[in-house]
């Protein structure tokens, strides 16, 4: 009897706790480059507000086709829709909505984790197998000061589909003509050489067992395992070390109102080049299916706070916050959300 | 009465669901896969092009890791698992020692998959990456290109071939233990050795049963994904030799589904999920096929 009053208790505390909030939850699945940030966030805006809000990373893929299918809230992606996609809703449009930025580095495994740095025509001969050992005079003719093996090259890549598989391909399609035409750039590519390991951390795992690897994984990943990653040369010709700060920079010039760009190859001067934004995804009109207008303005008031307060939570989980210019348009566009035809926030 | 009827009632209807669930896991694995199947026509299983990129697909390589990984995972444990069966059920039979056996090859089958991946990745590969170098200047010579990767075909199958004894020792063991006491006392009246009888009468007497667990730990080669997506090295590419990294079609399924973005790609993984049952299905009947075969009439 004393647990079941107990539990009894439990309950009417959890049910009045809920009333006296009235809070409205959020439902929203996709992306998992951004799901820890997102879970800080989250939890931040909860104790802050009362408004729960539920965010599962099962990765863009089926981030898109949940928000496509209407069973979330909002979708969250790495790589912006394609406009096959955005026609699959023709009535009432996807917006993208970014909210941080990531980068992916280059790591390997050389004696001393030395810094070394890399041109794109060598990041590309690299992957294509081209450049076979790290004694190669294109490494280490950029390298002077640096004592490299003359161990063969052994390329280790994602093998899930990927957000930072994409960011990585769509550069180096940028930079290599010859990259473009044998593999091409998406979430999994057709690899000309190499080993797969499963996430960030099967591709570093990898990498820190055999001497001579390389591989590529996210920049916050490299930074919190303490990884040696490469400084890439960018468009303006300068070798940039990727920083939060130089990833920020990395959007800059021409971003188109609806911020469905690749910022990968940035021609901004300080930019690290291998950088890209990552999206949420929502209705332009929110009034949809049996959706209350409550929802709709828990919705537009999450996303106005994820791209205002919630930013300084970008650089303490190594992402890069959004700068000015992408601000304003992330801004106009929320203010674009409609509920019946009516802007939800003014 | 209407008891006894409802218990009845109650019994078929389980048993209809469990029955029914395999036949709409089976119409959805059709129904997902048929824009590859109408798109690629049978050409997916022998084509060996898997470019999402391209939206070019093809199972082959899928179908030889999976194929390649369990039927040697299978040579390298039957031994093993045969000769624990034998030594359990007829030597140490009832003795503590047993037991102690017992519970151990248990043991192994209460072990999770992804701790058998790590401990793959973290032991098996080192020391298969040794090997692989001891080996390179022989591969040079016989024109095999062995690359010390540690992660591959024969790492894989080498996990699979220790995850899988249970299954094949603890069914085996029990049948062995099924064996008429009066057949192998015959046999011992004879003049038989303990290894005759184990030769002649035990093994023949029992081998329905033990080949029913053979296929069993096929069945859970031919599925496993975890522990293989973390040792095979994962390169969609057909398999060149026992060193070469390669993917199962499980693996596969795991590895590239949550971000299959365009629809052929999606349809695509689900096909190869589709091969994958019908290949274990496949393998189930010709098992049940062979069983009834070899089955001893009594």
């Amino acid at each position: 009897m004393k647990i079941v009053s107990t539990i009894l208790t439990i309950l009417a505390v959890l049910c009045l706790g809920g009333a006296a909030l009235a809070a409205e939850e959020l439902l929203g699945a996709g992306a998992t480059f951004p799901e820890p940030l997102y879970s800080k966030m989250f939890d931040v805006y909860y104790s802050q507000t009362g408004n729960k809000v539920n965010y599962q990373g099962i990765g863009s893929g089926g981030g898109i086709q949940q928000i496509l299918g209407k069973t979330v809230d909002f979708g969250g992606t790495d790589a912006f829709l394609t406009p096959e996609q955005l026609a699959k809703s023709p009535d009432n449009p996807l917006l993208h909505i970014p909210t941080a930025m990531g980068a992916v580095v280059v790591t390997y495994n050389l004696p001393g984790k030395p810094q070394l740095k890399m041109t794109p025509d060598v990041i590309a001969g690299i992957f294509l197998g081209q450049i076979k050992s790290w004694n190669d005079s294109r490494i280490t003719g950029l390298n002077p000061g640096v004592q490299l093996p003359g161990d063969p090259i052994v390329v280790v890549h994602r093998s899930d589909g990927s957000g930072t598989t994409f960011v990585f391909t769509d550069y180096l399609s940028k930079v290599s003509p010859d990259w473009k035409e044998k593999v091409g750039a998406g979430t999994a590519v057709k690899w000309p050489l190499g080993l797969g390991g499963k996430g960030n951390p099967g591709v570093a795992g990898l990498v820190q067992q055999m001497k001579g690897a390389v591989g590529y994984v996210e920049l916050s990943y490299a930074k919190k395992n303490n990884l040696p990653y490469a400084v890439v040369k960018n468009r303006a010709g300068n070798f940039i070390v990727p920083s939060i700060k130089s990833v920020s920079l990395a959007a800059g010039a021409s971003m188109p109102d609806d911020t469905r760009v690749s910022i990968t190859d940035t021609d901004t001067k300080d930019g690290y080049p291998i950088s890209a934004f990552t999206w949420i995804l929502v209705y332009k009109e929110q009034a949809y299916g049996n959706r209350k207008a409550s929802k709709a303005k828990a919705l537009a008031k999450l996303l106005w706070w994820m791209t205002h307060e919630g930013q300084k939570y970008n650089a303490d989980l190594l992402y890069a916050p959004l700068a000015g210019d992408v601000k304003a348009k992330a801004e106009k566009i929320i203010k674009s959300v409609t509920f019946n035809g009516q802007p939800i926030l003014k | 009465m209407r008891r006894e009827r409802l218990f009845r009632n109650l019994l078929q209807l389980a048993a209809w669901l469990v029955g029914l669930n395999v036949l709409v896991i089976s119409i959805t694995l059709f129904w997902g896969a048929s824009p590859t199947l109408r798109h690629f026509g049978p050409g997916f299983l022998w084509s060996s092009h898997w470019n999402p990129v391209t939206d070019e697909f093809g199972a082959l390589p899928f179908l030889a890791g999976t194929l390649a990984t369990s039927f040697l995972a299978l040579a390298l444990s039957l031994p093993l698992s045969l000769s624990m069966a034998i030594l359990l059920g007829e030597f140490l039979r009832g003795r503590w020692l047993s037991n102690v056996f017992k519970s151990l090859v248990d043991l192994i089958a209460a072990v999770p998959s992804v701790i058998f991946g790590y401990w793959g990745l973290m032991v098996l590969v080192p020391w298969v990456r040794e090997v692989e170098m001891q080996l390179m200047p022989l591969g040079q010579r016989l024109g095999i290109e062995i690359m010390p990767y540690g992660v591959g075909v024969l790492t894989a199958s080498l996990v699979l071939a220790v995850m899988i004894i249970p299954n094949t020792a603890s069914i085996a063991r029990e049948v062995l233990e099924l064996v008429p006491r009066d057949l192998k006392e015959a046999a011992y009246s004879f003049g038989a050795t303990r290894y005759e009888v184990v030769r002649s009468v035990i093994v023949p007497y029992a081998r329905s049963g033990i080949f029913a667990g053979v296929l069993l730990s096929l069945g859970r080669a031919l599925g496993e994904t975890m522990a293989v997506t973390m040792v095979i090295g994962n390169t969609n590419e057909m398999p060149a030799n026992l060193f070469a990294p390669a993917n199962t079609m499980a693996s596969v399924i795991a590895n590239e589904l949550a971000e299959a973005t365009t629809a052929i790609h999606y349809s695509s993984l689900v096909a190869v999920g589709l091969v994958l049952f019908l290949v274990t299905t496949g393998i189930n009947f010709i098992g049940t096929y062979i069983i009834k075969k070899m089955t001893v009439q009594a």
